[in-house]
C-alpha cells in the first residue's frame, strides 16, 4: 500500500509539469500582456520609455526561455510568482480565497450525494414508471440550467418568499457557523443541483446494472427482505461508479464555482481567476490553474483509494 | 376492359418518420431549435420593438402587450433582446461547436488511424486538457487572446468555446476509429497501395460521421452554456449586442426586487435551448448508434 501511494505521487510529478508548460506557452503564444492594459486602464498614456520600463520591471522583457526557467524553478520551491496586478505572492492571494470555495465545494458534494442517492435508487427501482420519468425531468433540468442563473433565481424566491437575500458579506465558518451557513448554503444549492443530476444518472444505471446480477437473484431467493437486498447489496455494489463520478465533478465544481461566486459576492478562487483573466494577469493565471490541476489529480488519488475500501477484491500495487 | 391500376409502391418511412416514431422527445427538441433557428433567421419581423433602442420613459416596465416580457432598465424591451439573443447564441453555439468538433474528429480519426507513439502523445496532451472544466480552459484561451470582431462576430469567442471542445471529441472519436481501423475494408484499402490521406479521409472519417454528428449536436448545448457564462462574466460578447448571458449580467442583480423580469426571460431562454440541443442530441444518439444509450 505505501508503495503503491508513493508511485502515484511519483506519477503526479510528470502531469503536473505537463500542466505547466502548457498553460506557460498558452499564455505566451500571442503577443500582448498586461502592461498596456495596466497603464492605460486608469485612462494614462503611457511613452514607449515607461511601458518598457515597466515590462522591464515584470521581467517580462526577458526571454522566453528564461522566463520559462523561472516559472519552474518557481514551482519546484512551491512559489508561484507575484501577481502581475497586485504585486502580491500568488500563493498568498490564493490561500486567501481558497478555504471559501473549498468549503462551498464540499458542501454542494453533500448535497448533491444526499440528493442523488435516493432519487438514483428510485427511479431505479421504478424504472419506466412516472417516478423515473419524474427523476428525468428534475436530472435533465440540472444538465440544461446554468448554475449561476439557478443562484440568481434562489436569490429571486428568497426575497419573494420572506423578504430576505443571504448576506453578501463573507464571515469564515470558525467565527459564526450560523451566518456562514446562512450564506454559502445557497451558492453550493446553486452549483450541487447539476453535480447531483450527473450523479443520480449514474446511480440510477449502474442500480439497474446490478440488480441483474446473480447475488442480487441469490440473496432474493434466500428470503432476504427486499430492503436489505437494496441497502446491502445492490447499493452497496453500484457505489463503486458513482464514487468516480463524485470525485470527477467534485473537481470540475470549480467550473461552476467560477461563474457561480459572482452572483452570490463571494470573494473565492473562481472569482480571483475571473479577475487575474480580464486583468492578463499572467502569473495569477498560471498560478490558479495549477492549484486547479493539483485538485483533480489529489481527487483522482483519493477516488482509487476509495475504490480498494469499497471493494477488498481491488488490490494495489500487486502483478 | 379495365386497365389494372398498379397499387403503389408503399412509400418507405423516411428517415424523419423514423426518428419522430422512435423519439418523440427528440422530436419535440428538434420542433424548438427550428423554432430557434426561424426566430434568429426572421427576428426582425418579429420583435415588436427595436432591441437597442432605449426608451427612457418604459424603464423597468412590467410584462405588457407592447412589452411581453417587460423592459430593463434603459428602457429596452426584453422580448426583442431576448429574441434577437437567440441569433447571437445559434451562432456562436454552433460555429464553435462546428470549429471543435471537426478539430477534434480529425485529431481522434488520425490518432485512431496511425497508433504508435503518435497517439500515446497525443491522448497524454489531450488527457491533460481533459482535467480541467471546459469553462476555465476557456477562460485561459480569453486570457491568451483578447477579443477581434469578424462580421459581427467575436471570432476570439468562437475560438476560446471551441478549443475546451476538441480534446473531447478527439477522445471519443479515436476510440471509434480504433474500432473502424480494424475493420476488412481499411485493410483492403491499405493492400490496394491507397495513401494514408486517402484512406482517413475516404475510409475513416465517413465511418465515424456518426459519433462526429452525436457530439457536435450535444456540444453546442454546452457552447450556448459556455458563451451566456463568458458573457455574463464580461468575458464574452459585450454591449450593445443582445446576448442572453450578457441580459443577466452587471446591474440585472440591482433589479431583483423592481424588474425580476429581468433575470427570469434570458435566463430561462438559456435554459430551454440547452435543455433542447441536449434532448436532442440524446435522441440522435438513442437513434444513430444504440451501442452509446446509457
Amino acid at each position: 500500500m505505501g508503495a503503491y501511494l508513493a508511485k502515484r505521487i511519483l506519477t503526479m510529478i510528470p502531469t503536473l509539469l505537463g500542466v505547466a508548460v502548457l498553460i506557460f506557452l498558452m499564455l505566451r503564444v500571442v503577443p500582448g500582456d498586461i502592461v498596456e492594459l495596466k497603464m492605460r486602464g486608469d485612462g494614462g498614456a503611457p511613452t514607449i520609455q515607461q511601458i518598457e520600463a515597466e515590462r522591464a520591471r515584470l521581467g517580462l522583457d526577458r526571454p522566453l526561455i528564461a522566463q520559462f526557467g523561472s516559472w519552474m524553478t518557481g514551482l519546484a520551491t512551491l512559489d508561484l510568482g507575484t501577481s502581475m496586478w497586485t504585486e502580491k505572492p500568488v500563493t498568498e492571494e490564493i490561500a486567501g480565497r481558497i478555504g471559501l470555495t473549498l468549503q462551498v465545494a464540499i458542501m454542494a458534494t453533500i448535497i448533491a450525494i444526499l440528493l442523488a442517492l435516493p432519487l438514483g435508487t428510485l427511479s431505479a427501482l421504478y424504472k419506466d414508471t412516472w417516478v423515473d420519468q419524474a427523476i428525468r425531468i428534475f436530472t435533465i433540468g440540472g444538465l440544461a440550467i446554468p448554475s449561476f442563473w439557478l443562484g440568481m433565481i434562489i436569490i429571486l424566491g428568497l426575497l419573494y418568499a420572506f423578504n430576505w437575500i443571504p448576506p453578501m458579506q463573507y464571515v469564515p465558518i470558525w467565527k459564526d457557523p450560523l451566518a456562514n451557513l446562512a450564506q454559502l448554503i445557497w451558492p453550493a444549492l446553486a452549483v450541487g443541483y447539476r453535480f447531483s443530476a450527473v450523479l443520480a444518472r449514474m446511480v440510477r444505471s449502474s442500480i439497474i446494472e446490478v440488480m441483474r446480477e446473480d447475488y442480487i437473484r441469490t440473496a432474493r431467493a434466500k428470503g432476504v427482505h427486499e430492503r436489505l437486498v437494496i441497502a446491502r447489496h445492490a447499493l452497496r455494489n453500484a457505489m463503486l461508479p458513482a464514487v468516480t463520478v463524485i470525485g470527477l465533478e467534485f473537481a470540475f465544481l470549480i467550473g461552476g464555482l467560477v461563474v457561480t461566486e459572482q452572483v452570490f459576492n463571494l470573494n473565492g478562487l473562481g472569482r480571483l481567476f475571473v479577475q487575474a483573466v480580464s486583468r492578463s494577469d499572467f502569473t495569477m493565471v498560471q498560478g490558479i490553474v495549477m492549484v486547479i490541476a493539483l485538485v483533480f489529480i489529489v481527487t483522482n488519488l483519493l477516488v482509487d483509494l476509495a475504490y480498494g475500501w469499497l471493494d477488498p477484491r481491488i488490490r494495489y500495487g500487486g502483478k | 376492359m379495365t386497365l389494372a391500376v398498379p397499387a403503389p409502391a408503399r412509400a418507405r418511412p423516411s428517415a424523419l418518420r423514423s426518428f419522430i416514431a422512435a423519439q418523440p422527445l427528440g422530436a419535440v427538441s428538434l420542433l424548438f431549435i427550428l423554432a430557434m433557428v426561424f426566430a434568429s433567421l426572421f427576428a426582425i419581423w418579429i420583435v415588436p420593438h427595436d432591441p437597442l433602442k432605449l426608451d427612457f420613459a418604459e424603464i423597468l416596465a412590467p410584462p405588457s402587450w407592447s412589452y411581453p416580457f417587460g423592459t430593463d432598465n434603459l428602457g429596452r424591451c426584453v422580448f426583442s433582446r431576448v429574441i434577437f439573443g437567440a441569433r447571437t447564441a445559434l451562432v456562436i453555439g454552433i460555429l464553435a461547436s462546428l470549429v471543435g468538433s471537426t478539430i477534434g474528429g480529425l485529431i481522434g480519426v488520425v490518432q485512431g488511424y496511425f497508433g504508435g507513439r503518435l497517439d500515446f502523445y497525443v491522448s497524454r496532451f489531450v488527457d491533460i486538457l481533459l482535467s480541467f472544466p471546459i469553462i476555465v480552459l476557456a477562460l485561459v484561451v480569453v486570457a491568451m487572446l483578447g477579443k477581434k470582431i469578424v462580421l459581427g462576430v467575436d471570432m476570439n469567442l468562437v475560438v476560446a468555446i471551441a478549443i475546451p471542445i476538441i480534446p473531447k471529441v478527439a477522445r471519443v472519436v479515436r476510440s471509434a476509429a480504433l474500432s473502424v481501423r480494424e475493420m476488412p475494408y481499411v485493410d483492403a484499402a491499405r493492400a490496394s497501395g491507397f495513401s494514408h490521406q486517402r484512406i482517413v479521409l475516404r475510409h475513416m472519417v465517413p465511418n465515424v460521421f456518426a459519433p462526429f454528428i452525436i457530439m457536435f449536436t450535444a456540444f453546442v448545448a454546452q457552447a450556448i452554456l459556455l458563451e451566456a457564462s463568458l458573457s455574463f462574466l464580461g468575458l464574452g460578447v459585450t454591449e450593445p449586442t443582445p446576448a442572453w448571458g450578457l441580459m443577466l449580467a452587471g446591474n440585472a442583480a440591482d433589479f431583483y426586487r423592481e424588474a425580476p423580469w429581468m433575470i427570469i426571460f434570458p435566463g430561462l431562454a438559456i435554459s430551454l435551448s440547452v435543455f433542447a440541443f441536449n434532448l436532442f442530441g440524446d435522441a440522435l444518439r438513442d437513434h444513430l448508434d444504440p451501442r452509446f444509450k446509457g
